[in-house]
């Protein structure tokens, strides 16, 4: 080995990951069999809101293959009340969150009763012999109608459908001037109300659970994203000592915030297993977990941005309304407020304030999803600059230039309160021109138009940047959140040269065993191969904050380098009494240790020599420990900001309203890459969860707060069919505030991508008079716009967007 | 009832429940948990299996009528040690993230593949609009499709796959 061996970050390496996932090698939670396993099924509750007044347990515990029926009245002592982990303000309001409903239910979806059998197909026939009477209850499904004056209650006892309301207001925190000066003298004032719809995360491997009690200690698999806090918040919540749980995230497919969560039904089969002193497994139908698992976005956005005529900004008024649902599920209360540094974006806001009410209805909780506040504010402020210069008669994007934070202005503190480290808003946005044709884009518009064609072409921008990497500890602890956002690692030394990499980030599809692999073969010279990660349970990676938040990268890998260098300074001893040099007289490149300036022809011992040397352990300089593994705890200074400009070209056809992304095209930057292959991945299934935002996703109760897509026919995952492909591309300004100078990704198309085809969408027809559709921005929605020039396409297109649910369109979305 | 079916070049004989789907009989009976269930309404294809060469959604058939018929799976698809030419054009193109949908995935492109063998990227994202995924966004997937297509020679489709009696590689090899 040599000092000039090419390094292995920046490589696109193909995935370690994929042999397994390629042939069906797979530990999904579901394929578990234990002997002994039994099978659980939870009746749910079809009302939104209601009093149990009954419930007939006996028909089910006769079926044949039932050990157990369970109700809330069963576990009412001993389920606890699942926790939510961030209290935003000290007088919020939170309910008492059973996992099975005792006496009343608040949510069409809640479970309330189990059966425990044989098998899942006894399980699931039991549920139809249980009985249970409703006595049904107002339900509480508007937002603004359910904090007005003499509302219905979701929860009687907390005598309020307000939860609590946030505020930031750069005049009181001295970031900033005063947003209400701002506004009363404002030569221009763009003022607009966004509606965030109600998405799913619809991860494709439905959650499931099992847990086996009879060991020491008892284990649950879970397909969770989450399983260091998943462990503590079940020894927290069920009041079983931490050190006797283990948690064991195997193979999980996807999450996307939507495994970020401690269940019901995790609660519901550890209790089941623990009364049984039987193993018992949980694994949801793509209906429940459509219906019951956490959903994302639903908010009501009021927002006044105040400029002067020549463009430039001067101040910006934020009004949140943010549906809870019906209880606080782990970091409910907390997304919207991810988002409340954010609205002002890259823009030079000189005053900004942010309200947030966040409001209990009867619906299922929300929680993260991909981005989780982020995608809401970036909406609405790359909305609001297009209306901004369409106000003002500018191009949009000359408008977003005179207003972003120049490239020699970084690092640059917001009128938020965060420092941006780095960032170059100019060379992204020039590449990204480049590639998309935008001023030849731009002359082919204005020839439509003119000619009256019947599709007409629009363009969409966003030059967005975001907060990740989650997040330095001091700031979430000024935010009232639970916990802190280090992140754990461990590198062994194995006596044959090989690495084991623990780490406390837990993947589900990112690819952390191979981008791991690279940063640690180069930290400490050792083959790609030879290197092991490890992760996902509680007993081989016993600490860790888990992965949601773009945090694996910039904070958990970081954790692995310092790791490393903690294994480096210990062999460092070692190679130096080995090469009978002083230890500062020795020095590391490429997997050996050398006697500095000695050349590349003297002596070396490499890592493995001394990796082997450490395991015997004969002759060790003295008073060492015969030991190189270490470990370390890292805890961010800052968050990440990646930013990027996205560029969408959509077709509309106006005689039927249906939207075509001709093209998109993105350049992204994230810092330094660590695998392009993985980063491009990324990339496209964020972009698309942003578009599916735009064009097709939407979770719709009907007036008594019956889910009306709780399946994949009627919640409008997209196919490979409604979705072009991307031009993607990057620039690099490295972060100043990591060693590596990463940033992260894992949410960044998301966030971006949504206004940009929405944008591009009202671009298209605004000549029609149209100032904004309602997402998503479905065909039905697109021609009424279009026919009636309303700035508020909502109306007859309220259905869900094309799914066998939108049949009925009379119905009252809400 | 009783039935026997070839999964993966094995003959099993089992009495099962009228009512059993063979995604429930191929992974609880015979442990062929490689394939998975994403869903309830054959929407997402995460099941899809190949039931005598030509793909189906083994979530909307029940086991029974699969009796007499040769089952594959995404375990059956490797030989020797090495990938079918689509596994590795997917692993090559680094078309999965969580890999949940990849097998159903891979299993509908060999069908697709064998109908089209030189598919434009429209046939692509249409031969596979049944088949949901939420991470990759899909552009290296049918880039993985297309890919494969060009690595297969022989192509793919029923009689590259039948395996009892016959020692032809799957998909013609490359």
């Amino acid at each position: 080995m040599t000092a000039t061996v090419e390094p292995e970050v920046g490589k696109s390496r193909l995935r370690k990951e994929d042999p397994r996932l390629l042939t069906g090698r797979t530990r999904w939670t579901d394929n578990l069999a234990l002997p002994g396993l039994l099978h659980m099924a939870i009746l749910r509750s079809p009302m939104a809101h209601a009093r149990i007044t009954s419930i007939d347990t006996s028909a089910a515990k006769e079926m044949p293959g039932v050990l157990t029926v369970l109700t809330g009245a069963d576990l009412a002592d001993e389920q606890g009340s699942l926790p939510c982990a961030w209290p935003i303000t000290a007088d919020m309001k939170a309910p008492n969150a059973p996992s099975v409903a005792v006496d009343k239910v608040n949510f069409a979806g809640e479970a309330v009763a189990l059966v425990v059998a044989r098998s899942a197909y006894e399980a699931a026939d039991a549920l139809e012999g249980i009985d249970v009477d409703y006595d049904e209850l107002p339900v509480v499904l508007d937002m603004a109608a359910a904090i007005a004056d003499g509302a219905d209650l979701v929860h009687d006892d907390l005598g309020t459908n307000s939860s609590a309301t946030w505020i930031f207001d750069s005049g009181e925190a001295g970031s900033g001037g005063d947003v209400e000066q701002a506004i009363s003298g404002a030569e221009v004032l763009i003022e607009r109300t966004y509606r965030q719809q109600r998405l799913i995360p619809a991860f494709m491997e439905p959650r499931s659970v099992v847990v086996d009690p009879t060991g020491e200690q008892f284990t649950m698999w879970s397909a969770t994203q989450i399983p260091h806090i998943l462990r503590l918040m079940l020894a927290m919540t069920l009041s079983v000592p931490e050190h006797k749980v283990r948690v064991i995230a195997p193979d999980v497919g996807g999450g996307f915030g939507g495994k970020l969560q401690v269940t019901p039904e995790e609660i519901l089969t550890f209790l089941a297993a623990r009364r049984l002193g039987k193993p018992v497994k949980y694994t949801e139908s793509r209906s429940e977990s459509l219906l019951s698992g956490h959903h994302g976005r639903d908010q009501i956005q009021k927002l006044t941005l105040s400029a002067r005529r020549d463009g430039t900004v001067t101040g910006l008024k934020v009004e949140l309304l943010a549906d809870m649902g019906a209880y606080l599920r782990l970091v409910t209360p907390g997304v919207p407020i991810l988002g409340a540094f954010m609205f002002n974006a890259i823009y030079k806001f000189p005053a900004y304030r942010f309200v947030c009410t966040n409001v209990f209805t009867n619906k299922t909780p929300t929680d993260a999803y991909r981005g989780a506040g982020r995608p809401e504010a970036t909406y609405a402020i790359e909305r609001l600059m297009d209306e901004l210069a369409a106000e003002l008669g500018v191009d949009p994007m000359a408008i977003r230039e005179k207003n972003w934070i120049k490239h020699d202005e970084f690092p640059f503190t917001t009128v938020a309160g965060l420092t941006y480290d780095s960032g170059n808003y100019e060379a992204a946005t020039a590449k990204a021109k480049e590639l998309f044709g935008y001023d030849a884009l731009r002359t082919e518009q204005r020839e439509r138009r003119e000619r009256g064609d019947s599709v007409q072409l629009g363009i969409g921008i966003s030059t967005f940047t975001e907060m990740c990497g989650l997040a330095p500890s001091r700031v979430l602890g000024s935010l009232s959140y639970g916990a802190g956002g280090w992140e754990h690692a461990a590198i062994r030394m194995l006596p044959t040269g090989k690495v084991e990499v623990v780490t406390g980030s837990s993947p589900h599809g990112q690819g952390h065993e191979t981008a791991w692999s690279q940063i640690v073969a180069d930290q400490l010279g050792v083959p790609f191969e030879d290197v092991e990660v490890l992760h996902g349970d509680t007993q081989s990676s016993h600490k860790g904050m888990d992965t949601y938040g773009s945090r694996s990268l910039t904070v958990g890998a970081m954790a692995v380098v310092q790791a490393a260098d903690k294994v480096k300074a210990k062999a460092a001893k070692v190679a130096a009494h080995m090469l009978e040099a002083g230890e500062d007289d020795v020095e590391f490149a490429a997997g050996a240790f050398r006697v500095r300036g000695a050349g590349a022809q003297a002596k070396s011992v490499s890592i493995q020599d001394i990796s082997l040397a450490v395991f015997a352990a004969h002759d060790l300089p003295d008073g060492m420990e015969p030991n190189l593994d270490s470990e370390a705890t890292f805890d961010p200074q800052n968050f990440s900001f990646p930013h990027g400009t996205h560029l969408c070209a959509t077709e509309v056809d106006t005689e039927t309203g249906r939207v075509t992304i001709r093209s998109y095209v993105c350049v992204d930057d994230i810092g330094k890459v660590v695998n392009p292959l993985i980063v491009e991945g990324q990339v496209h299934g964020g972009l698309v969860q942003g578009i599916a935002q735009a064009l097709f996703e939407e979770a719709v109760h009907d007036e008594s707060g019956t889910l009306t897509t709780g399946t994949l026919a009627d919640y409008l995952v997209p196919s490979a069919a409604d979705l072009p492909s991307f031009t993607t591309d990057r620039t690099e300004s490295p972060s100043t505030t990591n060693v590596l100078g990463v940033k992260g990704v894992g949410e960044a198309g998301t966030i971006a991508s949504t206004p940009a085809v929405v944008n591009a969408i009202v671009d298209a027809v605004r000549h029609f008079g149209v100032s904004d559709i309602q997402m998503p921005c479905t065909p039905m929605r697109v021609w009424q716009a279009i026919r009636t020039g309303r700035s508020d396409a909502g109306g007859l297109g309220g259905e869900a967007g094309g799914g066998l649910g939108s049949i009925d369109t009379s119905g009252g979305a809400q | 009832m009783r039935i026997t079916v070839t999964v993966d070049g094995t003959k099993y004989t089992d009495d099962v429940e009228p009512r059993q789907l063979l995604v429930h009989y191929l992974r609880e009976r015979l442990g062929k948990v490689g394939t998975v269930v994403g869903c309830d309404t054959s929407n997402c294809g995460a099941c899809t299996v190949h039931l005598d060469g030509h793909s189906v959604k083994s979530c909307s058939i029940l086991a029974v009528q699969a009796d007499g018929c040769e089952v594959t799976t995404i375990e059956g698809l490797a030989r020797d040690g090495r990938l079918h030419p689509v596994q590795q054009a997917f692993h090559d193109n680094h078309a999965l993230q969580c890999g949940f949908c990849t097998p159903g995935m891979i299993m509908q492109s060999i069908d697709l593949l064998a109908d089209n063998p030189d598919p434009d990227e429209k046939a692509v994202r249409e031969g596979l609009e049944g088949n949901l995924c939420r991470c990759t966004g899909y552009q290296n997937i049918v880039r993985a499709v297309r890919d494969a297509a060009g690595h297969m020679k022989g192509g793919a489709g029923p009689e590259a796959e039948q395996v009892t009696g016959a020692s032809q590689p799957v998909g013609g090899g490359n």
